[in-house]
């Protein structure tokens, strides 16, 4: 990241911030080997709001590690619309793309947010978009527009316009925040005295699931995020917990201790209906359901240590996906289905890992000492997870490549437990 | 950022959440402690923002199994890495809770299972449960029914001692007997 981007991402971060203490911070800790460069000129009439819609496109585009900002500062008259773009002005600072725009108020008190995407190679107009938002819709709209480039140009969905949750320790204090993909907003959804674990989101967004210990046991409930009503899932005699979202959001996979060991279970998501998975000796947990909901991906100690198994539901067949090392755990799927991230333990350092469904080939992706509860981002191409940086905990991202890494911290939190939620609508 | 917050108070919410085990109705002992027992507020926030908010809050007595001079005040089993095995030396102070369960009927008891902090969360309340489900096997071989304990476990999640070492880890991968209504 440049100095002035890093610098920029500060000052922004001093001004927004002020509301949260849990904001987190994003730092890019290692890059793409190819990063496309584009130049995003600064838009016709943003400077009259508070927010700068280029540069959250800028940062958001720098922070996928796949973009190289190019300066466009001297190109004069600065173009607004495609037909003002001179090809040249662009080629000659080695620029592939370039992006142009206008914020224009209008009558109404919403802004028209335009802008053009261009492929200075092939000198065209690659695509172009108009916005009538409400000034505060400034920042989405941003990470919308970064999507659109993001996808036009790797051929990918863009994840900007999406959402994270996690967990933030405070003192005794538990929050489970969910915040903008880049860190910013964070909103408690739920706060408690007791720890609070395994957040994940229902496949349309409007969901969480989560683990309370607030009644002196794990026990899951399941939120809404527009009304903050809660509802208890599972509160059966022992433990409730490693709750997992079946793709149509109907039924929960959870881990329920109610019949002795550990074992998996689905249950509706209003709590009714539950019912056993499998009977297994040992500990079954960790469901993770596959996209099309055929098959559960889950950790298991049947064969005397932690291994990753995966369940087909139809036929009940089991099939075990992990053979390299001791510990495997907290499977989950990719969104394409062609694999799983998981943790694997080397030694006493645990790790994130990658693994191809067809090949069986593992990809050890990060190298902290205490890394885990990976989430996948709903492109596929990122995955964040939790990890430990001097006894605090952080959250960074790695790229399914491992290539780009990112580091995401909280200023005075202790920060865990992320869970990527869904594409925006 | 914080929007106005629509909060509701909510301690039927927690009640609806309460734990299973029955009430000590016949319990001769306790007295209801909630100064160990609650003192956990959570509260619930939509990101829309409206949400409720709960508390759940009390005042108790001092408990008389907690007399630092019984052996019942001892509540504390630690384990070995990887390890669900209560070492002998435990096996005294397992069999005075054993024997105390089976002499009072009505009284209940969890039995919480920990972890030390390395790997998993989830998979770690599942190797807790496992630690809590043993020591609640020996109980029942002295004496004590099914009924009487519920097992279960805060995996990494309530660690002793924040450490970040073996001695540490040692305190952590524990079992810790609770009386309901402690």
């Amino acid at each position: 990241m440049s100095r002035s981007l890093r610098l920029f991402l500060f000052l922004l971060l001093a001004v927004v911030a002020g509301g949260s203490r849990a904001q987190l911070t994003i730092e890019i800790v290692g890059g793409g080997a190819t990063a496309i460069p584009i130049a995003i000129v600064p838009f016709a009439g943003e400077n009259a709001y508070p927010l700068s819609v280029t540069q959250i496109v800028a940062n958001d585009l720098s922070r996928s590690g796949l973009f190289k900002m190019i300066d466009g500062g001297g190109v004069n008259p600065r173009p607004a619309r495609a037909e003002d773009v001179r090809y040249a002005d662009w080629s000659a600072r080695a620029a592939d793309a370039v992006v142009v725009g206008s914020a224009t108020p209008l009558a109404d008190g919403r802004v028209e947010v335009r802008f053009f995407l261009l492929d200075v190679v092939r000198q065209s107009l690659l695509t172009g978009f108009t916005y009538a938002v409400p000034p505060s819709q400034l920042r989405a709209t941003a990470h919308r527009i970064a999507d659109v480039i993001y996808e036009k140009l790797t051929g990918d969905a863009g994840v900007f316009s999406t959402r994270i949750a996690y967990v933030a320790k405070q003192g005794a204090r538990y929050d489970l925040f969910v915040a903008e993909a880049d860190g910013f907003n964070p909103q408690s959804v739920v706060s408690s005295n007791e720890p609070l674990l395994s957040p994940v989101w229902s496949r349309d967004g409007t969901r969480i699931a989560y683990v309370s210990l607030e009644n002196k046991k794990p026990v899951i409930y399941v939120q809404s995020l527009q009304s903050g009503a809660r509802q208890v899932v599972a509160n059966f005699r022992g433990s409730n917990s490693a709750p997992a979202w079946s793709p149509d959001g109907g039924r929960l996979a959870v881990t329920l201790s109610k019949d002795g060991a550990s074992q998996l279970y689905l249950i509706n998501t209003d709590g009714s209906g539950v019912a056993r998975v499998m009977n297994s000796p040992g500990i079954d947990t960790e469901a993770n359901f596959a996209p099309d909901g055929r098959s559960i991906l889950f950790t298991s100690d049947r064969g005397g240590s932690p291994q990753i198994y995966r369940l087909t539901l139809a036929s009940g067949a089991v099939e075990r996906m992990t053979y390299e090392g001791s510990y495997n755990v907290s499977p989950r799927h990719l969104p394409d289905n062609k694999g799983f991230v998981f943790v694997r333990r080397d030694g006493s350092r645990f790790n994130i890992a990658i693994q191809d469904f067809a090949t069986r080939q593992v990809q050890v992706l990060t190298q902290g000492a205490l890394d885990e509860s990976p989430s996948v981002a709903p492109n596929g191409k990122l995955i964040i997870y939790a990890s430990e940086v001097g006894g605090r905990g952080i959250l960074a991202a790695v790229s399914s490549d491992g290539r780009v890494k990112q580091r995401l911290t909280a200023a005075t939190s202790d920060v865990r437990e992320p869970a990527w939620g869904p594409l925006a609508k | 950022m914080k929007r106005m917050l629509f909060t509701v108070l909510c301690a039927t919410f927690l009640a609806a959440c309460q734990s299973t085990p029955p009430k000590d109705a016949g319990a001769p002992v306790e007295e209801r402690n909630p100064s160990a027992a609650t003192g956990t507020g959570t509260s619930t926030t939509g990101a829309g923002g409206t949400g409720v908010t709960g508390s759940a809050a009390g005042a108790g007595q001092r408990n008389p199994l907690r007399d630092p001079s019984n052996i019942l005040s001892k509540r504390i089993v630690y384990f070995d890495y990887d390890s669900y095995v209560v070492k002998d030396e435990y096996k005294p102070m397992v069999e005075a809770h054993g024997r105390y369960l089976q002499a009072n009927r009505g009284t209940r008891m969890a039995i919480q299972g920990h972890t030390d902090e390395r790997g998993s969360r989830e998979y770690n309340i599942a190797l807790g449960q496992r630690r809590a489900d043993a020591l609640k096997k020996l109980m029942i071989l002295y004496g004590a029914t099914e009924i009487q304990i519920e097992t279960v476990s805060f995996g990494k999640e309530k660690p002793k001692r924040d450490g970040h070492d073996e001695s540490s880890w040692a305190e952590n991968r524990r079992d810790e007997i609770v009386f309901v209504g402690e």
